[in-house]
């Protein structure tokens, strides 16, 4: 069996592309009203409880401000990002990727086996622990696939009003279309964070060899 | 400094590229049917007649922000404001068997719906205020709709860049008990810069669907070949047809 299943690498790089271009044409999207409010509403910056910065071209899809154009992209990737983790999802809960490779157990919540990962991770030494992640990388991914790329899906949801009035319940979980908004945001620039990360350690950790495996999918040994 | 150039560089790139592909028509063509699965989705979903959440009277938001067009400022309706519009007109027509030509008093006379609902703008914001007026089913079962209509368009008096503002809605908005031509906002009537003295309500879609300084309704077979032929203002402008996402 190979390190990364066929499946896992479709929807690593599928869903690399849809959240890239789901983050910067939602950049673009921010800077035609860049202030976030909670609650209900909320219109003008003095109800905000954050001035949001403008986001310069480079950074946008498209590459100036577009609300049109930037919300095409937006509500198609949105498509592709939604439809994608519910399918990879379906795979790796039917082949046992999550419950083999995801789910921690209980020995790894010791506090003396977390600090072990962590002092590992300060000596650059990813390659430890029983499984083919270790305790930090499978909290992280958990945290990501299990709370902050559903809660993007539904935050945005939550935004729509069209959806609002099919899903009313979307409002009572956020606590109002301008609280959805603000989460959104948050878990957006949250996932960032977990990307600059992920890259970082990438690069720390073997760069060619790590892409080549999640490109043709490496060979078990390597993972052990 | 040098890691920021790179993330520049690489974002600059792929900005590039996405604008060349964005305005190709397959790319087009697959935005539009993106928006037509949001809208098959909700409604699949959620149900045809899915209402919008209606909020209570503590709930209204300390003003109502008005977008847009905020006066027409021409002298024809700056007339119609100094006479309080008593002359305002609200022709129903298209294909329709029963043109109709509402004054504002025979629009009141109609039996009303009031609601408090929450506007949602394009851009992100939010309002809350209370809606008054009769539904358009109403008005549209008076007008008695033809077999091919398919579409209701608005005709608005207000230039918006130099263009005529329109919008238009499928029937199934249109037929919709929370479909509003409202008069009143907040239990007065429509402020200026909230579209007096009629505006639309369309509580499943974004604030720019919600036509103001309304002066038509029109019964349509197909939305090409009224001005840009993309339904409406924002729409030849690259905006969603089906503004409920």
């Amino acid at each position: 069996m190979r390190k990364h299943r066929l499946s896992t690498r479709i929807w690593h790089w599928v869903n690399l592309l849809a959240l890239v271009i789901l983050f910067m044409s939602g950049l673009n999207i921010s800077n035609a009203h860049p202030w976030l409010y909670w609650g209900q509403w909320g219109f003008e910056p003095n109800h905000a409880w954050l001035a949001v910065h403008r986001w310069p071209g480079w950074a946008t899809i498209p590459g100036y401000y577009n609300l049109g154009g930037a919300r095409s992209w937006h509500l198609l990737f949105a498509w592709v990002f939604a439809v994608g983790l519910l399918l990879y999802m379906l795979v790796a809960l039917i082949n046992g990727h999550f419950r083999r490779d995801i789910v921690t157990r209980r020995k790894e919540w010791r506090w003396s086996a977390i600090r072990g990962d962590i002092t590992a991770h300060l000596r650059f030494d990813f390659h430890h622990g029983e499984g083919k992640y270790n305790f930090l990388q499978k909290l992280a991914y958990g945290v990501v696939l299990f709370i902050l790329l559903p809660l993007m899906i539904f935050s945005g949801m939550a935004i729509s009003p069209g959806s609002d009035a099919a899903f009313p319940w979307l409002l009572d979980v956020f606590g109002g279309r301008q609280s959805a908004r603000s989460i959104h945001f948050i878990v957006a620039w949250s996932l960032f964070g977990f990307f600059v990360i992920h890259v970082l350690l990438v690069l720390l950790s073997g760069p060619i060899g790590q892409l080549r495996d999640m490109i043709t999918g490496g060979r078990s040994d390597e993972a052990a | 400094m040098k890691r920021r150039n790179l993330l520049a560089g690489l974002g600059a790139t792929l900005v590039a590229g996405c604008s060349k592909v964005g305005d190709s028509q397959p790319m087009q063509k697959l935005f539009e049917l993106a928006d037509g699965w949001h809208r098959g989705a909700q409604r699949t979903l959620g149900g045809r007649q899915a209402l919008a959440r209606e909020f209570a009277v503590s709930d209204i938001s300390p003003h109502f922000r008005g977008n847009g067009t905020t006066d027409p400022g021409d002298a024809t309706y700056a007339a119609h404001t100094a006479a309080g519009f008593a002359d305002w007109k609200l022709a129903v027509g298209g294909l329709v068997n029963n043109p109709l030509e509402l004054s504002l008093d025979q629009v009141r006379a109609l039996p009303q719906r009031t609601q408090i609902t929450r506007h949602d703008c394009v851009e992100g914001w939010s309002a809350i205020g209370q809606w008054t007026g009769p539904q358009l089913k109403t008005i549209l079962g008076m007008a008695r709709l033809k077999p091919d209509a398919r579409y209701i368009v608005f005709r608005c008096a207000d230039l918006l860049e130099g263009a005529p503002y329109y919008e238009s809605i499928d029937l199934v908005d249109a037929f919709h008990p929370q479909t509003l031509v409202a008069h009143q906002l907040n239990g007065a009537p429509l402020p200026v810069k909230n579209g007096a003295p009629l505006r639309m309500r369309i509580e499943r879609q974004l604030g720019y669907k919600h036509a103001k300084y309304v002066q038509a309704i029109e019964a349509v077979a197909s939305l090409d070949g009224i001005a840009g032929g993309k339904g409406g203002f924002w729409e030849d402008k690259g905006y969603q047809w089906y503004a409920g996402i």
